[in-house]
């Protein structure tokens, strides 16, 4: 049992390793982040009134979008250097170890994105009920995302364009997650209550949590075959 | 008859529909035979080369 | 029992279940299309038309057999997609494969059929309620199958991925339609109702039902036909794959 938490925490400080020598990569899903949000005051105008009406959801969408961006990054460094294989060869169990591969991943690259949610609601006029709310269910949105999409990218690994397959494969299973956490938000801000669309949430995370890692190792188990 | 294809006014809906309907299943009874001839063609194609390789 | 067994091992080889296949599919074809031409029959001419919707409604003979099948052979490809992940029945493998663009094909008429059907009726081609949003979900799942299938260069690899996809969206489909109700009774959004026949005459639904059937056969008469390409693209270097592609060739027809 020891030997498996030691190769958790030798995947956990290696994946840290390798985002640290290349921090700055993880500037471009923020700036992603705030290019789509700024996008939308120039189509549709700068009446503040209509900004705030979408403000959650358009956030909701640009985190949604520079997240899925970035799931690409979660296998490809591995797959191409072998240490994918190691991982899957490996004795410890591996929804385990790809457990701890998504948790550096959403760390690196979700994380950012939620701290800096209240700017980009700010940036559409979002009202203050909402403005902290936003990063709570981005809280419990974006794990869930990084999740399935971890499902995801396991089937497309090692694809050389897979990029447009994995959207298409990606954002049907991201629309539930998308109604309840832009929705709790919407909610918020049109001062209706929102507890029931995050507790949903928070029990999709928990189911998640459990089977996706699970989902996710029988997948790369058919990808390399 | 021509009541019967006015639809009651709805022509306009109703016959796309069907027309719709007739197309794509016409194209699910037809598009296997397509798939089996280029296969079949693949496969002899293949044949061929095999037997032109000459063993060295 | 004993003589059930053998002849399910039988089916398992490809020869046996292409001459299986080719023998049951003009079948299907046929005694589909002839029930399908007399529930047209039925429900173009026979029927009377609507109290409400007049002859509108009449979309309903094709567009709720397309729908039922659109979500049968969802369930067909996953069922088979489960066998083939678990039990590693090439047949399997291919039987799920060829359900898919059937499905898709299903899925786009609901979704067309559906519009044509909504703009007379409730003024707008579409409407963002539980049951058209799932439906047009199912459609870019159909899609995210074939694409996957499509994307992979080993074929049975190919078919296991998209296999597991197909599984993976099963559970998302009652997901999505959930919570796309939840938020529509959040957002009170719009004033249309869904309308459907509460009790629906006798003379309307026997069409619908015989419908029904004969888009099963056309359905199955589909997925063989495909089926036996798949076969013979998995077989494709084997002998009797072979004396089939020149045999062809020779009588210069399809057999």
């Amino acid at each position: 049992m020891s030997s498996t938490l030691s190769a958790c925490g030798a995947v956990l400080r290696r994946d840290l390793t390798l985002v640290w020598r290349r921090r700055g990569d993880a500037a471009n899903p923020l700036l992603f982040a705030l290019m789509v949000v700024a996008l939308f005051p120039f189509a549709l105008g700068p009446e503040s009134a209509q900004l705030q009406r979408i403000a959650p959801g358009v956030v909701f969408v640009a985190v949604l979008l520079a997240g899925l961006l970035a799931l690409d990054t979660l296998f490809r460094g591995d797959y191409e250097d072998g240490s994918l294989e190691q991982l899957v060869l490996s004795p410890h169990p591996l929804p385990l170890l790809l457990a701890c591969k998504i948790a550096v991943h959403w760390l690196t690259t979700a994380l950012p994105l939620i701290l800096i949610s209240p700017l980009l609601g700010e940036m559409l006029h979002i009202t203050p009920e909402a403005r902290w709310l936003l990063p709570l269910g981005l809280l419990l949105a974006t794990p869930l995302l990084s999740l399935i999409g971890a499902v995801c990218v396991a089937l497309t690994v090692g694809m050389h364009r897979a990029g447009m397959l994995l959207a298409l494969l990606v954002l049907p299973l991201y629309v539930p997650a998308l109604i309840f956490g832009a929705g709790a938000c919407m909610a918020a801000q049109a001062g209706l209550p929102y507890l029931a669309p995050l507790l949903w949430l928070s029990a999709a995370l928990v189911l998640a949590l459990v089977l996706a890692p699970l989902a996710c190792a029988a997948a790369l188990r058919i990808s390399l075959a | 008859m021509s009541d019967f294809l006015a639809m009651g006014g709805y022509a306009a809906y109703v016959w796309p529909s069907f027309a719709v309907f007739f197309i794509v299943l016409a194209f699910e009874a037809l598009a296997p035979r397509a798939q089996r001839k280029r296969i079949l063609a693949s496969i002899r194609g293949r044949i061929r080369r095999e037997r032109d390789r000459k063993p060295t | 029992m004993n003589t059930l067994a053998l002849w399910f091992h039988r089916i398992g080889s490809p020869p046996t279940a292409y001459r299986l296949a080719g023998r049951i599919t003009p079948w299907m074809y046929g005694i589909g299309a002839v029930l399908g031409a007399v529930a047209l029959y039925g429900g173009l001419v026979l029927a009377p038309p609507d109290y409400q919707q007049g002859d509108a409604y009449r979309i309903i003979f094709i567009h709720v057999p397309s729908a039922w099948m659109s979500l049968f052979a969802y369930l067909f490809m996953a069922a088979n997609a489960f066998v083939a992940l678990v039990w590693r029945i090439k047949l399997s493998e291919i039987l799920a494969m060829a359900s898919a663009p059937i499905g898709a094909a299903f899925t786009l008429v609901t979704l067309v059929t559906g519009a044509l059907w909504g703009k007379p009726m409730w003024g707008t081609w579409w409407t963002w309620d539980a049951r058209l949003t799932s439906e047009l979900v199912l459609l870019f799942l159909y899609l995210g199958v074939i694409g996957l299938y499509h994307a992979i260069d080993d074929r049975r690899q190919a078919a296991r991925a998209a296999g597991f996809l197909a599984l993976i969206g099963i559970v998302n489909l009652p997901i999505v339609h959930f919570s796309v109700n939840w938020w529509n009774t959040l957002h009170q959004g719009s004033t249309v109702r869904l309308l459907g026949p509460s009790k629906i005459d006798a003379a309307m639904a026997w069409p619908l039902l015989l419908m029904a059937l004969a888009t099963h056969l056309w359905f199955f008469g589909s997925v063989l036909a495909r089926t036996r390409n798949g076969l013979l693209e998995l077989d494709a270097g084997k002998e009797w794959v072979r004396s089939i592609a020149l045999q062809g060739e020779s009588a210069g027809g399809s057999a």
